[in-house]
């Protein structure tokens, strides 16, 4: 099978750091992929280099075995849809509207029936017609989740969907986004919870200073070593009934070495 | 719907101010005499109405649309309600333009001034074209418009620096000032040719606008064309605003009034608030030129005064609102 997205051997400079120091990053159809790591351990900028937006000095990305800077523009947008970190908007559209945007491809009327029914999966039913700036953040975030999902690509890219959301919110957000990987799709996403990220996805890429840590399932990827090395944490993932928790104090000793922080 | 409504009511509005421009002015007329005016164009009323008042408030109308448009595509452009043809630097530039052609003594030359202005103006817009590609984020390209417009300014006053004359200067100015005096039709069609390429290249870049709400990133990867809709847009913007300057002179805030005054009633997205921002501004031009002529002064009120005067204050208060707006 064709991965979904697949980029290799990054080497990003911004200025005069080094961002990505050779991170890729593999995402099959039908799997949900964690991309986690401690602040400016280049989760973004993984990211954006893996979907062209920006062009790294070293290494190749590629969307459905193609590469992606040859894709030409309508096509990588039936192949990604992306929601970045930045959730700012500029104008104050109603809530319908900016969840339209998700599907410019399609007639307008065609489109509005399509982010009315996203806004409803993300619990925003009946809010259409309100002003996204008249909204709390954690609506905006909403509909700014509903119009990834009414992008209906192959390929959904989150950059901290579940930031700054109340734990309803934030577990609702990746609830959706694991049934459209359970649908086909390929997802990745970054965060910051680590229970949440153990909980919600298939695989686990963990990155330190540019480069793969660890790759693999939750409990392969977030071993004690891994929490200590990468992010100067002492404890572990254990068992709930809801899912995998993780349970870490902060390290008194951070171990030296290239990884240490 | 409630918006198409409201535009043929806006488009109403401005055939109505024009057609109350034409018939009121300086000169008085009898009911007798507009009869004539329509019966017999030739004749002393029908020069008053047809050659004198009606290519004045047509470019008035066209004039204000222009800069209407202009300044609802650089808002959407760059997010920004502050936006408008001056930070840019096109209206400095084409300032600068006819300063240096009226110095330069070719203000005897007909349309020597113009031609110099609409230079001013796209070589500013090709600059802006150029740095838009390589800095797309708002926050740049205003930083560097208002640089082009300081500079633009700063040879200006170079070039009074080194006029020759008083007289020169003073012909500068009273240009600086702003104004649809004295022009004829085929000053209008001069006029309406470069504005119409603009707004034909800002139209298309509609759907660009609405999609840049959400944020370079998000656009980039929305399948629209976005660095050729962005430069359409900046290059439409330099067009209209540039011949709306060599046309008139600089009239100052209607590119950022026009847009506020339409945008909550256009549903706030950027794209659908272009039209309804030009008609907007071609009204607020029209009436502003009927003010300009109808309060009696010693000497005619400058449309670009009469404009000023009322959009420096909308100018603050949008300010004070946007600030609000951004803390929350």
């Amino acid at each position: 099978m064709i991965p979904a997205w697949e980029s290799q051997g990054l080497v990003v400079w911004q200025g005069a750091r080094q961002a990505l120091r050779g991170a890729g990053l593999t995402v099959m159809p039908g799997e949900m992929v964690g991309v986690l790591g401690p602040n400016g351990s280049g989760k973004t900028t993984l990211l954006r280099a893996g979907l062209g937006l920006l062009r790294p000095q070293a290494g190749t990305a590629a969307l459905a075995g193609r590469p992606v800077n040859g894709i030409p523009e309508v096509e990588r947008a039936r192949l990604v849809g992306y929601l970045p970190q930045e959730r700012r908007v500029g104008w104050n559209l109603a809530s319908q509207e900016i969840a339209a945007l998700g599907a410019p491809d399609l007639p307008p009327a065609r489109a509005r029936e399509v982010a009315a029914d996203m806004l409803t999966r993300v619990g925003l039913a009946g809010f259409g017609q309100r002003g996204v700036l008249e909204m709390s953040g954690g609506e905006r975030a909403r509909v700014l989740l509903a119009r990834l999902l009414a992008t209906r690509a192959p390929l959904l890219v989150a950059d901290e969907p579940a930031a700054g959301l109340d734990p309803d919110a934030q577990l609702l957000t990746l609830e959706l986004l694991r049934a459209e990987a359970a649908r086909g799709a390929a997802v990745a996403v970054t965060l910051h919870d680590l229970t949440l990220a153990a909980r919600f996805c298939d695989r686990l890429v963990v990155l330190a200073e540019g480069r793969v840590a660890a790759d693999g399932a939750p409990e392969e990827a977030l071993t004690p070593e891994v929490l200590l090395r990468v992010f100067g944490l002492d404890g572990a993932l254990v068992g709930s009934p809801a899912g995998p928790v993780l349970a870490a104090t902060r390290a008194a000793q951070r171990p030296p070495g290239e990884l240490g922080r | 719907m409630s918006g198409r409504r409201g535009l043929v009511l806006l488009a109403g509005l401005v055939l109505v101010a024009m057609a109350l421009a034409v018939l009121v002015g300086e000169t008085p007329l009898r009911a007798g005499d507009y009869l004539t005016a329509l019966a017999r164009p030739g004749s002393a009323p029908g020069e008053i109405l047809w050659t004198i008042r009606a290519p004045r408030v047509v470019m008035a109308a066209l004039i204000g649309g222009a800069l209407g448009l202009a300044g609802a595509a650089l808002q959407g452009l760059l997010r920004n309600p502050l936006a408008d043809p001056g930070v840019l630097g096109v209206s400095a530039s084409a300032g600068l333009g006819a300063g240096v052609a009226i110095a330069l003594g070719l203000a005897a030359i007909p349309g020597a001034i113009e031609v110099a202005a609409l230079a001013g103006a796209l070589v500013a817009g090709a600059l802006v074209v150029t740095l838009a590609a390589r800095f797309r984020e708002p926050e740049t390209l205003i930083l560097l418009g208002v640089s082009i417009s300081a500079f633009a300014g700063a040879l200006s006053s170079l070039v009074y620096n080194f006029s020759p004359s008083p007289v020169t200067t003073a012909e500068v100015l009273s240009w600086m000032l702003g104004s649809v005096a004295n022009r004829d039709w085929p000053d209008v069609v001069r006029a309406a040719l470069p504005a119409t390429l603009g707004a034909l290249l800002v139209a298309w870049s509609a759907r660009g606008l609405t999609m840049l709400t959400l944020g370079e990133e998000t656009a980039a990867l929305s399948g629209l064309p976005m660095a050729r809709l962005r430069a359409a847009a900046v290059g439409g913007a330099a067009l209209l605003a540039g011949s709306a300057v060599a046309a008139a002179g600089i009239i100052g805030f209607v590119g950022l009034a026009a847009p506020h005054l339409v945008r909550r009633w256009a549903g706030d997205d950027p794209g659908r608030t272009l039209l309804p921002s030009a008609l907007a501004g071609g009204l607020l031009l029209v009436l502003a030129d009927l003010a300009a002529r109808v309060i009696p002064t010693e000497q005619e009120l400058k449309l670009g005064v009469v404009t000023a005067l009322f959009g420096a204050p909308l100018f603050a208060l949008v300010a004070w609102r946007a600030a609000r707006s951004w803390r929350s």
